[in-house]
């Protein structure tokens, strides 16, 4: 019904307005200002980061991509993100199978505490494995005596972006399997499918959109990730420098068109993340939880 | 439900998996997320009260607490005015290239914040494409506070559009008539009757942008200048005791942040359930 009334909107004339809506040039209005503020403080940054990559032409944007600098940090930021993103997969189905297939005490509380990390600023993140596992911290000695680095290291670089992806599949998930509640699983089970082959063939298929969904939110953010890597990295180039690692210290050394260059393709993950999203939102929005709009 | 059964542990099931499923929930919960925030508390509340309100209330850290703090809080009530407006655009009109913009919105949400910084920096610098503009009027946007209001305005947009957009799709037009019917012009009808409704999604979408703010680092600190007392962020100064090994520091300044993000929340969520309250018995 809204639809129809929001289709009437665009060819009834202002003198004949519903009264359901606003005057035509207070419409007019405020879909400028709502253009402008997107286009210039969201599109533009997005052009710049394209317009000053390529400011040096595609011969200077080609060599500062492909130093072996770069290329390590192209390499560890996917080597991250092929460790972060799927054991966040991992737990964001244990997690949702627990969640939303059983009642128990406390599961509300639990279903906070998995939100957690996202009000953690990403510095902290980053700080509470220093406390534990830096050379000062509660396990160092131990670790630095086992001849185990983490901090400054790459596992301490993966714990950190798990940490700040902790929730993106969960929630997809979560809420979706509560809703679709556990008829389908019974029947299966009645039928005298094992618990593992309903999982697999029953409950997967039945969240698999939602499922690439909170993966690729997941992995933009596991492959983006700054702060809380920053934090536990240590810097050292071609070894534990990801991609936005990279790209600030090459910002730093004022080397703007290389920076721009790693950042764009950083900007380039971004677009194909929202691409992708967006498809799922459009094709699967009934497939896909109530909260996959955040 | 479960508290009537006393000491049974869940309800029965047909469905295998429970154990299995929520022991290895809580397993990596607690390793990835609870024992290192623990590991934080166990350490803040190791410098005793005294030594945490020392580091606390240094002038820097004071200093650094307001400035993320209060332009966190602006930027977010500037993300709350055009949030509105962008959401109300989104769901009320159709004009050309609305779907784009409702894309566009997510932008920060998938866009790595250090691209974010520097993009943001080369545009505001004095010699970017806004920067540039401004600049002959001696209005500098980089390099002092205002360039963090901008950077976290941009990563904050996305919270308060996302919140108040699914609650104005739902917003019944038999109300929005009944208004109209009752005599109420347009504008009576959108400030006095919508937006009252709409308020608790607002401030909601108020506080994901304020504790996001709060807490960002890499947009920021690209553009921020990072003079102490004047445009340095508490992360940044998190960071850089930790580069000068002063965990003690980092840790008291990390858990001031955590605690005032906390009671800000918390407050939020007694206004809104006061909302809620109030709304219920008119």
């Amino acid at each position: 019904m809204s639809e129809v009334s929001l289709a009437a909107d665009v060819v009834i004339e202002d003198r004949a307005r519903s009264v359901t809506t606003e005057r035509r040039r207070v419409r007019f209005s405020l879909i400028l200002v709502a253009v402008a503020f997107l286009v210039l403080f969201l599109l533009l940054p997005l052009f710049a980061v394209f317009s000053e990559a390529l400011r040096a032409g595609f011969e200077g944007y080609w060599q500062a991509i492909s130093t072996p600098d770069a290329v390590a940090a192209i390499k560890l930021t996917l080597l991250v993100a092929a460790i972060a993103v799927p054991a966040n997969l991992i737990f964001g189905l244990a997690a949702s199978w627990a969640i939303a297939k059983f009642e128990f005490p406390g599961k509300s509380f639990l279903n906070t505490l998995i939100d957690l990390p996202f009000s953690v600023s990403p510095v902290i993140s980053g700080l509470v494995y220093v406390l534990l596992f830096g050379l000062q911290g509660y396990f160092g000695p131990y670790l630095q005596s086992q001849g185990i680095q983490i901090i400054f290291a790459v596992p301490g670089i993966v714990l950190a972006t798990i940490f700040v992806t902790f929730p993106f599949v969960a929630r997809e998930l979560i809420p979706l399997m509560q809703e679709q509640g556990t008829q389908d699983e019974e029947a299966a089970l009645s039928l005298g499918a094992s618990g593992f082959k309903t999982f697999l063939l029953v409950t997967l298929p039945n969240v698999k959109w939602a499922l690439l969904y909170g993966v690729i939110l997941c992995n933009a953010r596991a492959m983006g990730e700054f702060g809380a890597v920053s934090v536990v990295s240590g810097h050292i180039r071609g070894k534990t420098n990801t991609m936005p690692l990279h790209v600030e210290i090459l910002y730093n050394e004022y080397n703007f068109a290389a920076a721009f260059a790693v950042a764009s393709l950083l900007a380039l993950l971004a677009l194909v993340t929202l691409v992708v999203k967006i498809g799922l939102e459009w094709r699967y929005a009934d497939q896909i939880a109530g909260s996959a709009r955040h | 439900m479960a508290g009537a059964r006393g000491l049974a542990l869940k309800r029965p099931s047909a469905i295998p998996g429970f154990g299995l499923a929520l022991g290895f929930t809580l397993t990596y919960l607690s390793l990835i997320v609870l024992i290192p925030l623990a590991a934080l508390a166990i350490k803040a509340a190791s410098l005793g009260a005294s030594g945490f309100w020392e580091i606390v209330t240094a002038p820097r850290t004071l200093a650094a607490l307001r400035v993320s703090f209060v332009i966190s809080f602006i930027a977010a009530a500037i993300n709350v005015v055009f949030g509105v407006i962008v959401a109300w655009v989104l769901v009320r009109y159709r004009f050309p290239g609305r779907r784009l913009l409702d894309a566009v919105v997510d932008l920060p949400f998938a866009l790595p914040t250090a691209v974010a910084g520097i993009a943001l920096t080369a545009i505001y610098a004095r010699n970017g494409w806004i920067g540039g503009l401004l600049d002959p009027f001696g209005i500098k946007i980089a390099y002092t506070p205002w360039g963090i209001g901008v950077a976290l305005v941009f990563i904050g947009l996305p919270f308060v559009v996302r919140t108040v957009q699914p609650v104005l799709e739902d917003f019944e037009r038999e109300i929005e008539e009944a208004a109209a019917s009752l005599g109420a012009s347009r504008r009576q009808t959108v400030f006095m009757v919508m937006l009252p409704a709409l308020l608790p999604a607002i401030l909601t979408g108020f506080v994901l942008a304020f504790a996001r703010a709060v807490g960002e680092y890499g947009s920021v600190i690209f553009i921020a200048g990072n003079i102490p007392f004047v445009s340095e962020i508490a992360p940044l100064l998190i960071v850089i005791k930790l580069e000068e090994f002063s965990y003690a520091q980092a840790t008291a300044i990390a858990a001031a942040m955590l605690g005032i993000a906390f009671i800000v929340v918390l407050l939020v969520n007694l206004i809104q359930a006061w909302q809620r309250k109030r709304s219920g018995h008119e």
